[in-house]
This record gives structure tokens, sequence and C-alpha cells, in this order.
């Protein structure tokens, strides 16, 4: 099993098991953790799944393709350490990933 | 501009058999079937039968119509493919007309430019708007009168979306109603009621574009402020736009965040009169709110489509798309797709996934004042949920006479208080 964090803007903390293969996104929405909207259901879309990956873990969730680089570069909330939760896959090498959600997702 | 209106009576399609005449000739860019609410079935006989379609003969020329949900998401999400440029609407411009603005760009341009606007829709911004907005929504609702028939779309849509838009330019607020009307002149078809001929329009977006340049001048010389004419002044990709790209910017800002909210703020009310049930479960339950903006905005689909351009030769569904050839995306279409979204010809405020529709449009070009219009449609219904009983529709809605904007020009209602 792989162990997920997810913190909202506001501090409250979410921690949820799940096992490998799907995207964070998806293991965010099927456990009713709040804050991730994910409009266009996880077509790299949309930009409302966005967080915010903490920098330990950065490296290790990937490379941002195109499409989701032209996404992001449209929030307004954009970091250096911004993704789209529904182009990280679930691995066994993110057990204990943290990620932080953004206080709107457009 | 050519005149069409001749060719608007020709293809008249209002009053026929959506399932029996010849599928060639269906046109869903024909404006009389959408004032007339005939379009329905028209739309589900081509999701049906042939979901891209070719339109060889319209008022508009030939174009395809992409009718549902995963073909619309498809070429939403492929600019390379499918351009924004020259424009979004299906009437082709004509170089002395085109008004430039981000909508009808493509990247790199489309982003620095979109880039600069945004910020006006941002968190710090939105949470400084809920504030205003509820003190606005308070004071419209708490001036209607009671158990007396008056129109909602005059008093309280368009009422509501133009103090917003005066707010989001800092425009003028005694004036602000010129906003209402340049918004609609901006869409209208001649003849159809808001103007009778395209160099009226011309008229009406020249006194726009020289009452914006004064507001330019003005801020330009400010300190920048967190209004949309001061950042588009200081705005580093926007402070050089020439005259007419400026004025197609204003135009697409005062459009986008005008005739949509407005729409579904009446809408909405419609929906929830035809859906007893919806409104008894609203009732019970004000919490439900915010799923119900999402289902309003999809089950009013405010813009009924976008249009794009193929750069290339492509194949859709089985179909052989030119380069050059026009093809719109029917989002109203498209969000009433069985096969992507359940019971989706239903308006069911609770619903699973609401805000998984189309009306925002996806990709590059999403809605940028999703957040800001769904704020005050929830502001609104939760402040009419506090006053009244019942927002009664007690007459006919008269819609529209438009593909593009889908919208009411005026709905009779009686306000029923809570006991």
């Amino acid at each position: 099993m792989v162990k997920i964090k997810f913190i909202e803007h506001c501090g409250q903390e979410h921690d949820v098991e799940t096992s490998p293969g799907a995207s964070v996104m998806l293991v965010a929405v099927s456990n009713g953790v709040p804050n991730i909207d994910a409009d266009c259901g996880g077509a790299c879309s949309c930009a409302t799944c966005h967080v915010y990956v903490d920098r330990d873990w950065l490296e290790r969730t990937g490379v941002i393709n195109p499409m989701e680089e032209a996404m992001l570069s449209i929030s307004t909330d954009r970091k250096d350490n911004s993704r789209l939760s529904c182009q990280i896959q679930v691995t066994e090498k993110l057990d204990g990933l943290v990620v932080t959600m953004p206080e709107f997702q457009f | 501009m050519k005149n069409n209106s001749d060719d608007h009576s020709k293809w008249s399609m209002v009053g026929k058999d959506p399932w029996s005449m010849p599928i060639e000739k269906i046109d869903l860019s024909h404006p009389g079937i959408w004032q007339a609410n005939e379009f329905l079935p028209f739309m589900e006989r081509l999701r049906l039968e042939d979901p891209v379609h070719y339109c060889a003969n319209s008022a508009v020329g030939p174009y395809w119509s992409i009718t549902k949900y995963n073909d619309i998401m498809h070429v939403d999400t492929s600019p390379d493919i499918f351009s924004s440029e020259p424009t979004i609407g299906i009437v082709d411009t004509y170089d002395e007309y085109t008004l430039p603005s981000f909508i009808s760009m493509d990247p790199p341009k489309h982003d620095e430019q979109r880039r600069i606007a945004q910020p006006v829709v941002a968190p710090a911004n939105l949470k400084r708007l809920e504030h205003l907005i509820r003190q606005r929504v308070c004071n419209i609702l708490d001036g209607l009168p009671l158990e007396t028939e008056f129109d909602w779309v005059k008093d309280v849509s368009i009422e509501l979306t133009t103090q917003m838009l005066a707010t989001l330019f800092d425009f003028p607020f005694e004036s602000r109603h010129k906003l209402t009307f340049w918004s609609d002149a901006a869409t209208a078809i001649p003849g159809a009621g808001v103007l009778s001929s395209d160099k009226e329009r011309w008229v009406a977006m020249e006194e726009c574009l020289q009452v914006f340049t004064g507001l330019w001048n003005e801020r330009v010389n400010a300190e920048p402020g967190n209004d949309l004419v001061s950042m588009l002044a200081h705005g580093e990709a926007t402070k050089n736009m020439p005259p007419m790209e400026y004025l197609g910017n204003i135009i697409l800002l005062i459009v986008g965040g005008n005739d949509t909210t407005r729409n579904s703020i009446s809408g909405g009310v419609l929906a929830i009169n035809e859906n007893p049930s919806e409104y008894d479960k609203l009732r019970a339950n004000h919490s439900i709110i915010p799923n119900m903006v999402s289902e309003i905005i999809r089950w009013q689909t405010p813009l009924a489509y976008m249009r794009r351009t193929a750069l290339v030769d492509t194949e859709l569904g089985g179909k052989q798309i030119k380069a050059g050839d026009k093809v719109v995306m029917w989002y109203a279409s498209g969000n009433r797709d069985s096969e992507v979204i359940d019971r989706a010809d239903e308006f069911l405020i609770d619903r699973d996934k609401a805000r998984q529709h189309l009306s925002f449009g996806f990709g590059l070009h999403r809605c940028m004042g999703n957040r800001l219009a769904e704020m005050q449609l929830r502001v609104l219904w939760e402040e009419i949920m506090q006053r009244f009983r019942m927002v009664e529709v007690v007459g006919q809605p008269k819609r529209v006479y438009s593909s593009f904007v889908k919208g009411y020009t005026h709905l009779p209602v009686k306000l029923h208080c809570l006991n």
C-alpha cells in the first residue's frame, strides 16, 4: 500500500492509503478529500486538481508534459512545485507523498 | 459584414420535424430554433445518427457540427489542430471589422494576454468580491416587490451582473447600463431587437472604445490598480495594444462577464420551476446550492458553442475534416450527451459529478471567470432561500435570437415570502 498525505489550504490534513496504479487526483476524489475538483475528469484539460508537491517528493513525481505545462501556465497561483494531480501516477516510489492544495481551484 | 437576413428565413428550421427532415439539412446555427427553444431534438438526432455532421448550406456558410461530449473535449484540447483564430464566432470576420482579443488567439500570444487579465479573478480578489456581491444581492432582492409580477431578467439578472461588471472595470457606477448595451450590441444579430444594422453596431463599439480609452488614459498615469482597465494598461503584454485590440479585449471581458452569468441567473429560476421536486430538495437542504450552481450552468449552457478552424487535414468520428474548415463545438449538445453524463436530460441539483460539464470549455481557453460566475450564482441562491419560499415563473420566457448567446430577454416571475 502507498500512503499519501493531502493538506488543505487551511492546514487540515487527510491521510489516505491506496494501491498503485491510479492518479493522485483519483485517489483524492475517491477518498472524499476536499479541494480537488477535477472538473475535466482527469484529461489534463482544466487545472482544477492543482496541488503543490512537497519539495522532497517533487523529483519522484515525474516530469511535466507540454499539455500540463500549458494548463499550469495560465493558473494565477502557480508555484515552482505546482502539479496537476491527475498527471501524477501513484507508484510504490511515492509511499509517503505529501501534497498541499491551493486556496482555490481554477 | 454581409447581411444574411434573407438567408435566415430561407433556411428556417423553426417548426420542422427534427426526426424526418433530411439530416444534411439540419443547421444548428439557425438562430430561430434557439429562440423558439426547438434546438434539443435536432442535437439529439445528430448525436445519435451523425455526431460529426457537415452542414454544406447555411446562412453562415459550410461548417462541421461536433455534438458529442468526448469529441468536443478532443477539439477543445487540440489547439495545434483546431485554431481559435481568426474568430470563435460562427460568422466569418472580415479584416476591417475584426476585433482581436485573446479568446480568438492561439498560443503563445493568447497565454501572454490572458495572464494579464487573469489576476482580477484570482483568490485575493475573489475573497474581496464575495462580501461586495452579497451586499449587492441583498440590496437587489430587498428592493423587489412581493406577490407582484415583474421581469426577473431586467430587475435581477441584468442588474446584478452589470453592477459586478462595473466593479471589475472600476467603471463609473451611474453609467453602468452602457456596459449592458455594449454587451448586447456586440453579439446581437441585426434586426433581432437590439440594433437594426451592423453600422449601428459599429457606432456602439466606437462609443465603447472612446469611453474606455478615457479610462485607460486615466489609469495608465496612475498607480497600478486591481481593476481590469488598469491591469491591461500596465501589463507588459498588453500595454502597447493597438486600439482595436484593446476594444476586442474589453468586449470579450464585457460579454464574458455579463451575458453568461446573466443567463444562468435567469435559466436557473426557469429550470427549478420546471422541476418542482428539485425545488423541494433545495428547500429541504440549502447546502446543496454549490452543487446546484454547477447543474444550472450545465443545464443553461449560456454560450451554446465555440468555433474553431482546422489548421490541417484531420479525421474525427470517421469524417475527413480539411484544413480551413469551420468546426463548431456545440457545448449545449455535449452537455446532454447521455453516454458521458448520467440522466443528461434531467435537471438534478444533487447530481454526482455536477462539475463535469462543458459550459466553461476545456483546455487553454477554459473560462477565466468561472469561479466568479459560480460565486455570484451561489450567493444569489443563498440569499433567495433566506427570503422567499418561491420565485415563481408566471408566464412564458422570451429567448434571445442567437445560436451563440443562449439566454433570455424576459422572464415574468412573482415572489412568495417564506411564511
